[in-house]
């Protein structure tokens, strides 16, 4: 079964204070399945995808990535830390703001997790960190400072520092959110390439035309709930739920995709 | 009008060196010792264990809101009788001063580590790491760097505050110009000298501080 269902979740809730933010939620991702969640903000699809890596940790339910399985709730004791950062080392993730290490050089924000998680020798991780580099196209960025890049650059160099580690599933939050409109369609780009080879994600967006031509699966949250759920094109063109049609309202849903101003 | 006579502190030169050197020794041994206290300080009240929080909560501000001189005169005079502890006049001002500066310190390093966007650590734990190897390869090192000002001023403080250890007779260069000014009946000279020597070494450290904060700021 788990050849074919990369990401399995069942019975998921999570509350912050008297705020239920999740409610019984079920997600199946196939193996090299994209799926896109949407919603309005507060619909709780943020912190559903912080629970797949368990960056949030759950109150009940489970979370299958890949062969690891954990169950939270009554009579669940909580994962400790080695565990937990051992499991988040094969998934990825892309944030909305980034996150890049400022400290740090390009390629050293790379080389990072293969360095100090992995254990590997700097010259492999600094041969991996440039291939990545290279496939996002800032090869020749390496050894400049995250400060000096633009926000389209910064989240390439973010998807090769996830890519790094080689995870199974990569979780995109809003990942072109903070992007001047210009600079989306360069990571759009770099997120769709990866979605063709396969790789398994999942993916909290705005962007609609995006959903529609990448995700194979598209997930419509509010209040916690999955309101609606089926092929993204199928949801998107023809929405079941009225709350489905008033939030796809305000968008175009078709279209093409962003312009890439710089693809590699 | 007074009549000045620096010429006669001369013949103290000795006294003032030793004590110069007693003062610059024991600055080191406080800042160092005091960074220890303060790091242990800061990790506790960061700490995921209420006990452990609570515990470095009180310990500053139990240093941070008593007077130094308090402390001196407690450590030396009151512990002896409350816990049995004998200590040398140098142990126990070393003790006090290094608690004292370890507060202040401690809430610079609390500081700076709390000022880094918690985005980082969430990026570190993402890429799997353990949240003791966020706080050691991404968090620490950007907080340092925020932290250094701080810290250096602090230490300055720190350098001006063994004047205190006088009180203890600790032989700091306060206590031997003390020695000097009774012995010569001089004491404007003698405080005077005194003052000077202490303006001479913290001023161009000052110019170095402020140079570093602006090399800095220009780095972030």
């Amino acid at each position: 079964m788990s050849d074919t269902t990369k990401i399995e979740i069942r019975g998921l809730r999570k509350s912050f204070g008297s705020n239920e933010v999740l409610k019984n939620i079920n997600l199946d991702v196939a193996k090299g399945g994209v799926v896109a969640l949407i919603g309005p903000s507060g619909s709780g699809k943020s912190t559903l995808l912080r629970c797949i890596n368990l960056l949030v940790v759950p109150d009940g339910g489970s979370v299958r990535v890949g062969d690891t399985r954990f169950a939270f709730g009554e009579g669940a004791k909580l994962p400790d830390v080695k565990t937990l950062a051992k499991f988040r080392a094969t998934t990825g993730m892309v944030f909305q703001h980034f996150n890049l290490f400022p400290h740090m050089t390009t390629l050293q924000n790379v080389m990072e997790g293969p360095v100090t998680v992995r254990r590997m020798a700097k010259a492999d991780a600094e041969k991996l960190a440039r291939a990545q580099l290279a496939k996002v196209g800032l090869a020749e960025k390496a050894d400049q400072y995250p400060a000096t890049l633009s926000g389209g650059q910064k989240q390439r160099v973010a998807i090769a520092r996830a890519l790094a580690m080689e995870p199974d599933v990569m979780l995109f939050d809003e990942a072109t959110s903070a992007l001047d409109p210009e600079l989306v369609g360069e990571v759009l780009n770099v997120m769709q390439r990866l979605a063709s080879e396969g790789m398994t994600m999942v993916i909290v967006t705005h962007e609609i035309a995006f959903a529609r031509e990448v995700a194979d699966r598209l997930i419509f949250m509010r209040d916690g709930i999955v309101v609606e759920e089926g092929p993204a094109r199928q949801v998107i063109d023809h929405p079941q739920q009225a709350a489905t049609r008033a939030f796809l309202s305000h968008f175009h849903r078709t279209g093409a995709l962003p312009p890439a101003n710089a693809t590699p | 009008m007074y009549q000045w006579d620096f010429g006669i502190l001369w013949s103290y030169r000795w006294l003032f060196l030793n004590g110069l050197g007693v003062t610059v020794g024991f600055t080191v041994v406080i800042v160092v010792c005091g960074l220890l206290f303060g790091l242990c300080g800061a990790f506790g009240s960061l700490s995921r264990f209420r006990a452990l929080r609570l515990t470095a909560l009180a310990f500053i501000e139990a240093f941070r809101c008593t007077p130094i001189l308090v402390q001196l005169i407690w450590f030396y005079y009151a512990l002896p009788i409350l816990a049995g502890v004998e200590m040398t006049p140098i142990t126990a001002s070393a003790l006090a001063l290094s608690l004292y500066g370890g507060s202040f310190y401690s809430e610079i390093i609390r500081g700076g580590i709390v000022s880094i966007d918690s985005g980082q650590s969430e990026a570190g734990a993402a890429l799997g790491m353990t949240p003791s190897q966020a706080m050691r390869r991404i968090v620490l090192p950007q907080a340092i760097k925020r932290m250094i000002p701080a810290l250096m001023n602090q230490s300055i403080i720190q350098f001006k505050n063994t004047s205190l250890v006088s009180v203890l007779a600790v032989p700091d260069l306060v206590y031997q110009s003390q020695v000097a000014a009774h012995d010569s009946y001089r004491p404007l000279e003698t405080y005077t000298a005194v003052a000077v020597a202490y303006a001479a070494i913290l001023i161009p450290l000052t110019i170095i501080v402020r140079r570093g904060e602006k090399r800095l700021a220009v780095s972030e």
